[in-house]
């Protein structure tokens, strides 16, 4: 078994690895780099439970090679919160219960980071469009949407410290 | 899942991988976005024993419009076709197409090459590129062969590619003004490959009669095909209804579809007739609006 070295920059660290060529990139996240926010929902690349951002770029983790990541830049849900605060995704998740099981949000969270970063103002159809290649079980979508409206409207907002006030979180 | 062992290259040029090809003949596939391959691999449908990466390999991405027409490099994505200005400004056919494949990130990161030279019966670059009647560029350590679209799909998962060569561009002829051309494709899920996929392109002469046609079908045969009995019964005619009809109907006989999970074969043939149609009539607008 030959092993390949590789570095590359997870969440803004630079992270450096033997690998053997057929590791997938999600696998390296999840078992070499022990960062389990990026699921596995499917072996068909079609569920987007994975999905992480490569150098800008939304991706299906499972769906690239660990050596093919080499010299890119990955972005993962893990670094999406400042410390114990929410990115205003999180954030407008929790707010407008875009999760039941929450075994998809972490991919339509990174694929909506994606949008957003590319359309800050999206249109209901477009935001559907948008997480199309993000499956959800449980929620039906709808509240997804919302929280995606609900973030890209903060998103937009001239930058401003205050937390967003309403709606408060439900627990 | 994960893929059986292989070996795993990146070369850092062109010449560099054309030899690879040659050296390890039969052993080495080529992975561009891996969103054919690496499910594959993963399903262990497939498993070469030496991945040649061509993501570094300079000059495999660009789109240029030259007196050839439009040169459309294989490594290009489904989104940067898509995104591209000149296709946005001038080929609504392609936007139609690269905008209905698959999900966000299989535009993000699938390319035109890829789709070309994995043959996917259902894949819809190739029912374009056959309706455009464009070729398909082939490069090996031999030189350079030029393979019209009509005549590199073969059969199911089979092209005219050998596997010492590598797909470097398609080019898409500039047809004769006024034209137009659109993709019509029928999914049955939203991300979905085509159920029916269909291209059409129409010329029309100074008596605004169609003096030109192309229409390529996908997913409704071994692999994708020139319906050239439609083609042939729309040449003279004026661009109507009737024509249309006609010609879904021409169509929709040339089709060998298959029963499976998108539908029984009878259902994709009344389909196809129904796809045809909408691409004319919306190819012959687009066309109408250049007189
Ligand atoms: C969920 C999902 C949905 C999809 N939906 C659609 C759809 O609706 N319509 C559609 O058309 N496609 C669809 N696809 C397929 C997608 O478009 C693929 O990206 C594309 O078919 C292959 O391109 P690639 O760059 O990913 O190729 P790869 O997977 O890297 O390679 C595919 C094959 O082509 C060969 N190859 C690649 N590049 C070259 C080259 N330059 N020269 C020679 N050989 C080469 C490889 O060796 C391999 O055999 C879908 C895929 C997924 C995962
Ligand atoms: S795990 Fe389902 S698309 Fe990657
Ligand atoms: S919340 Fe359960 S799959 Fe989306």
């Amino acid at each position: 078994m030959t092993t390949q070295h590789i570095e590359l920059t997870v969440n803004g660290q630079v992270r450096e690895a033997d690998v053997e060529p057929r590791l997938l990139l999600v696998h390296l996240l999840r078992d070499v780099f022990e960062m389990t926010g990026t699921h596995i929902g499917c072996d068909t690349s079609n569920c987007g439970a994975c999905t992480v951002l490569v150098d800008g770029e939304s991706a299906k983790s499972c769906t690239m090679l660990a050596v093919s990541a080499e010299g890119r830049s990955i972005k993962t849900i893990e670094g999406m919160a400042d410390g114990a605060t929410l990115h205003a995704l999180q954030q407008a998740f929790w707010d407008q219960h875009g999760l039941q099981c929450g075994f998809c949000t972490p991919g339509m969270i990174m694929q909506a980071s994606w949008l957003l970063a590319r359309n800050p103002d999206p249109t209901d159809m477009e935001i559907r469009e948008g997480i199309a290649g993000n499956l959800c079980r449980c929620t039906g979508y709808v509240n997804i949407v919302k929280a995606i409206e609900q973030a890209a409207t903060e998103l937009r907002a001239p930058a401003s410290t205050d937390a967003p006030a309403e709606p408060a979180a439900a627990s | 899942m994960i893929p059986a062992q292989f070996d795993y290259v990146r070369p850092a040029a062109m010449h560099e991988a054309l030899q690879i090809l040659v050296d390890r003949e039969g052993d080495a596939k080529i992975l561009a976005g891996g969103y054919s391959l690496l499910p594959l691999l993963k399903l262990r449908l497939a498993s070469p024993a030496l991945l040649v990466d061509i993501r570094d390999i300079d000059g495999l991405d660009e789109i240029v419009e030259t007196t050839d027409g439009l040169r459309i490099g294989s490594r290009s994505t489904h989104r940067s076709i898509l995104e591209n200005p000149v296709v946005v400004a001038g080929y609504p056919l392609l936007s139609d197409a690269a905008g209905g494949i698959g999900d966000p990130q299989v535009r993000n990161w699938g390319t035109i090459g890829g789709s070309c030279a994995h043959a996917d019966p259902s894949s819809d670059w190739p029912a374009v590129l056959i309706a455009t009647s464009a070729s398909i560029v082939l490069r090996s350590t031999a030189g350079e062969r030029t393979v019209p679209a009509r005549s590199f799909f073969l059969d199911t998962f089979q092209t005219a590619i050998e596997p010492t060569e590598l797909l470097t561009e398609v080019i898409i002829p500039r047809a004769p003004r006024p034209s137009g051309a659109a993709y019509a494709k029928l999914e049955r899920r939203a991300g979905d490959f085509s159920t029916v996929g269909v291209a059409a392109q129409l010329s029309l002469g100074a008596d605004g009669r169609i003096a030109a046609a192309g229409i390529g079908l996908t997913a409704v045969a071994e692999a994708p095909f020139a319906a050239t009995a439609a083609e042939a019964s729309l040449i003279g005619s004026e661009p109507n209804e009737a024509a249309f009809q006609a010609a879904g109907i021409a169509a929709a006989a040339e089709s060998r579809p298959g029963s499976d999970s998108h539908g029984p074969a009878e259902y994709k043939r009344a389909m196809v007739k129904e796809m045809v149609v909408r691409a004319l009539r919306s190819a012959a607008g687009r066309a109408q609006a250049q007189r």
